[in-house]
């Protein structure tokens, strides 16, 4: 394996929230081992070592698990790989001499904050609306009391593992948080501790997203390609089932 | 000042359930005037704001991510103890307590592990009500499975995602709180002062880290969930943010600090590739239950792991600790690996890595289940292995992934390569019974606190202590103080406390700004790290804690002159914040350094090379050191230690053995 490689960098940088970002050129050494953000670590190094003001971007634990870190690269969020965050990206998806392009994620519900970084905080509020059960500390029975079959508690689990990354957002031309939401109600409506607040829960999450300025949903399926927990299109199905279903029920 | 742990009289089996009838309570009424800063939303500061705020407090959180829900907590991945003895194989509430403190090699309080393996059930049992998704069996009842120093399975777990799935649990109850108006949340906003009136804890100074500004806050009593120090090795598992700044201002603000020297290096991380490296990657201790960890027989063997032979291997768990095998605890796990990768036995490009090999189990273990459960007769190699590496794909394909990802290699095929890295602080603040510093009205919860791990914690121990502080302790301790401040009315922040401490911070930032020396913040929280790493890390002795103290102070004077902080204070600048961070961690070494130092033994993952058996294991000196070590800040970095003795009166302890 080669073991040194040179990157040139197309980076958005923008200032502030108020301020018109534009983007910046810049060129890194780097090896293929390296992770995408560790590259962003040398080039921080260099434009702190040049007097230059480093590019902000959000990250914490590097293994994809926090959904912290958000960069579209090359067009896509999280970059080439499929079913990956861009703290999993490692510089041997690349090529000694490519141009990347590097943006934040693209969305009215998602204002900048500053160059690489967003603010996510309207998916806070969406779960704050209902993703949850209403159940006090205290209040539960003995956990073995309730089965559940393997089956159900497998899929329940896999609408779970969403990370609240926001991809699917900036993946879809209509900034639709569809996916995110889909995947809560259906861990939720799955799972028998969820039944109480089945109908509510949806209204209640579907009006906020709403609310938030999240686009409309036509289908393209651009959020669950890009989604790097592989959470399926499926959950949007649902999704409108079980908001048509509360409708019906007059919620 | 004497330290009191105010543990509760009578037999060990009735103390919580005494306290819990005896202890002070705040009626709903006054609930409502009673305001609770919790710093921290990961498992113990989310389910402790969400508890609180159900029973009427009025809570405000804080966290410098730009949602709770990253906390690092979400990165956990292989499960949670709890003594619920679902699988009959003869668990209790009495062995989890006895695990934990023979676990922790005897440097841990019994009455606190006790109410820990007490309210152990309650955390699985309130999860799942939540909705949180663990793994089942078929029948549609819990699964379980083991984890390292325990002979029962009582680890539950959700794939190799459990840390996740429990954090988005506390999360949703903490959300909706705050969508019913009782959590006032504080995202991207670091705590950076503690604020004391008249020797109580009164509320913080907290950053907007959008915005750069400083910001007061009043409060009854100050929760710290901001979890623990581990960066101070700049390479660890930990999260790139983690940090011991609250702690450490806390500590500055009186808070004694206990153990700082005990931490945990966790034999099963992915082994460090280049010196760009900016953190390590954990491979679950999960792995361990099916992983066996070998290197070969002979040095500078260079063969490809494949293609050395059964007879040639050393399992050298297996062989020096048969009863407990390649489940013994972290810390001499760790020590083990060390061992044969010093004595040039190491495997991979640095030689500085063992073999955790799956081939045997997926083959034998679960190949031949799935055969006969598939009516196959005679399947051949090959069959045995495809089959087995379906259920291993099952049981930890998110933890396979991650491997391949980052070294570019299938554990599916060949063995993972992997090395002890630093993954947990046992030491923390000082706290008592009631989860209260030495200063009143000032909690710490978590891993933040020093409180139920001893000299070594047991693997899926540290989410239960999370959420059962968060969840099930903190929510009734309180009571005894806040019982008292009933009739206090908020303080106006206009008050001259906060001017102080807001002044403090802001000196401190000024002055980060204005050295506009040459090198940059990660460059000294990188040297800071190999000095911790190689003087105060899986081995450690006198001359070498020695020449790191001295070096410490020589980097803290060498940062304060020529650190470079770009930007400004009146805008996002995640440089000024790292920046804060490194300065606590360059005071924080010290102290861990001198901790060391004065603990004339080895204890659980504190081991000093000087006191050792004659076959390498850790030499305890229980006549002079069966005592927590607390520290006092007495003035700018100079310390003065307390000693709290422990007292055993329920386990008999013993020279720790698992062979
Ligand atoms: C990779 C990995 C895997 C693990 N796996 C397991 C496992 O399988 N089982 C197990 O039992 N344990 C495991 N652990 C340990 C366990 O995850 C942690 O000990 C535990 O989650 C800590 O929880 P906490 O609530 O104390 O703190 P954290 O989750 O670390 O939360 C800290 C919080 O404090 C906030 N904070 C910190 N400083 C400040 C400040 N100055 N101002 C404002 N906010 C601040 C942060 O924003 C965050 O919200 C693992 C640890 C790692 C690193
Ligand atoms: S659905 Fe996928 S892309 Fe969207 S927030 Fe969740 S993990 Fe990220
Ligand atoms: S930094 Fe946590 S998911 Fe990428």
């Amino acid at each position: 394996m080669k073991h040194s490689m040179k990157v040139n960098l197309q980076v958005w940088r923008q200032k502030n929230a108020q301020a018109q970002g534009n983007f910046e050129n810049y060129s890194v050494e780097t090896n293929p081992n390296m992770s995408f953000l560790e590259m962003f670590d040398v080039l921080n190094e260099q434009l702190i070592h040049d007097g230059k003001e480093p590019v902000a971007f959000d990250h914490d634990c590097r293994e994809g698990i926090c959904g912290m870190c958000s960069m579209v690269i090359n067009g896509n969020p999280h970059g080439p790989k499929q079913a990956i965050t861009t703290c999993q990206l490692h510089m041997r998806s690349f090529n000694d001499g490519d141009t990347i392009v590097v943006e934040p994620w693209r969305a009215n519900a998602f204002p900048v904050i500053k160059d690489l970084s967003v603010n996510r905080s309207s998916f806070d509020r969406i779960i704050a609306s209902g993703g949850f059960v209403s159940v006090n500390t205290g209040n539960a029975v003995d956990a073995n009391n309730i089965l559940i079959p393997k089956d159900i508690a497998d899929e329940a689990f896999e609408a779970a593992t969403c990370i609240g990354c926001g991809a699917c957002v900036s993946a879809c031309k209509n900034a639709s948080a569809m996916l995110f939401v889909g995947a809560k109600v259906t861990q939720l409506s799955l799972l028998p501790q969820g039944q109480a607040e089945r109908q509510s829960r949806v209204v209640a999450m579907v009006n906020q997203m709403d609310a938030e300025g999240f686009g409309a949903c036509t289908n393209t399926g651009a959020c669950a390609a890009e989604c790097p927990k592989g959470i399926p299109l499926s959950v949007i199905a649902t999704l409108n089932r079980e908001y048509t279903s509360a409708k019906l029920n007059g919620k | 000042m004497k330290l009191e742990s105010k543990i509760p009289e009578g037999p060990i089996s009735e103390k919580w359930t005494k306290f819990k009838s005896m202890a002070p309570l705040v009626n709903p009424a006054n609930k409502r005037h009673i305001e609770i800063i919790v710093v921290g939303t990961g498992l113990a500061g989310a389910s402790a704001a969400a508890s609180l705020a159900e029973m009427g407090y009025k809570v405000s959180a804080f966290c410098f991510q730009d949602s709770p829900r990253r906390a690092h907590s979400i990165a956990a991945q292989g499960g949670i103890n709890a003594a619920k003895n679902y699988q009959n194989d003869g668990d209790s509430v009495f062995r989890l307590f006895y695990d934990t403190i023979k676990g922790g090699d005897y440097r841990a309080r019994e009455g606190n592990v006790h109410r820990l393996a007490e309210v152990s059930t309650s955390i699985i049992d309130q999860c799942v009500a939540q909705g949180v998704p663990f793994a089942r069996e078929y029948g549609g009842t819990l699964s379980n499975r083991s984890f390292g120093g325990t002979q029962v399975q009582r680890t539950f777990y959700a794939a190799g995602q459990t840390g996740q799935q429990l954090l988005l649990g506390a999360y949703s109850a903490l959300e909706r709180q705050v969508g019913l108006g009782n959590v006032k949340m504080h995202n991207r906003h670091e705590m950076v002062e503690v604020v004391t009136i008249e020797g109580k804890a009164r509320g913080i100074i907290a950053r907007n880290l959008v915005t750069g500004k400083l910001e007061r806050f009043f409060s009854h009593a100050v929760l710290l969930c901001t979890g623990g120090y581990g960066n101070v090795f700049y390479l660890s598992t930990n999260a790139m943010g983690s940090n011991v700044t609250a702690a450490w201002k806390a500590h500055k603000a009186g808070a004694y600090f206990g153990n700082p020297c005990f931490t945990q290096i966790h034999p099963t991380c992915i082994p460090v590739s280049g010196h760009y490296q900016s953190k390590l990657t954990l491979m679950s201790e999960s792995l361990r239950n099916d992983g066996r960890i070998w290197v070969p027989k002979k040095q500078n063997d260079d063969r490809h792991p494949n293609n050395i032979p059964e007879d040639e291997r050393d399992y050298y768990l297996e062989r020096r600790y048969p009863a407990f095998g390649n489940l013994v605890p972290r810390d001499i796990a760790s020590r083990a690996a060390k061992e044969r990768c010093d004595g040039g036995y190491g495997v991979g490009p640095s030689k500085m890595a063992v073999y955790l090999d799956f081939k045997y189990n997926m083959m034998q273990k679960y190949g031949r289940t799935e055969a006969s459960k598939h009516n196959i007769e005679n399947p051949d190699d090959a069959t045995l292995l495809r089959l087995g590496q379906e259920v291993v794909k099952e049981k930890y394909g998110n933890l396979f992934d991650m491997y391949k990802q980052i070294t570019d290699e299938d554990p599916y095929e060949v063995p993972m390569r992997i090395y002890p890295a630093v993954h947990y602080t046992m030491g923390g603040l000082w706290v008592d019974y009631n989860l209260m510093t030495t200063v009143p009205g000032l909690y710490a919860l978590g891993e933040a606190n020093f409180s139920d791990h001893g000299a070594n914690r047991l693997g899926a121990s540290a989410l239960m202590q999370g959420l059962a502080d968060g969840y099930f302790v903190i929510p009734l301790t309180i009571g005894s103080y806040l019982s008292g401040e009933i009739h206090t009315k908020a303080i106006p922040t206009s008050h001259e406390a906060f001017e102080a401490a807001e002044n403090r911070a802001n000196e401190r930032i000024q002055n980060f700004l204005n050295i506009k020396g040459t090198r940059s913040v990660e460059s000294y929280h990188r040297e800071l790290g190999l000095i911790m790493w190689n003087k105060c890390g899986m081995a450690r002795n006198e001359k070498g804690l020695n020449e790191a103290i001295a070096e410490i102070r020589a980097l803290r004077e060498d940062f304060y002159k020529n650190v470079r902080v770009p930007g400004t204070d009146k805008e996002f600048n995640p440089e000024l914040d790292k920046a804060g961070r490194v300065a606590d961690f360059l005071e924080l070494g010290e102290l861990m350094c001198i901790d060391a130092l004065n603990r004339n033994e080895s204890c659980g993952g504190h081991f000093r090379e000087e006191y050792q058996t004659e076959d390498g294991e850790a030499l305890r000196d229980d006549e002079n050191y069966k005592n927590v070590f607390a520290w006092e800040h007495t003035e700018n970095n100079k310390w003065e230690l307390h000693k709290e003795e422990l007292i055993y009166e329920n386990i008999k302890i013993q020279q720790r053995s698992y062979k």
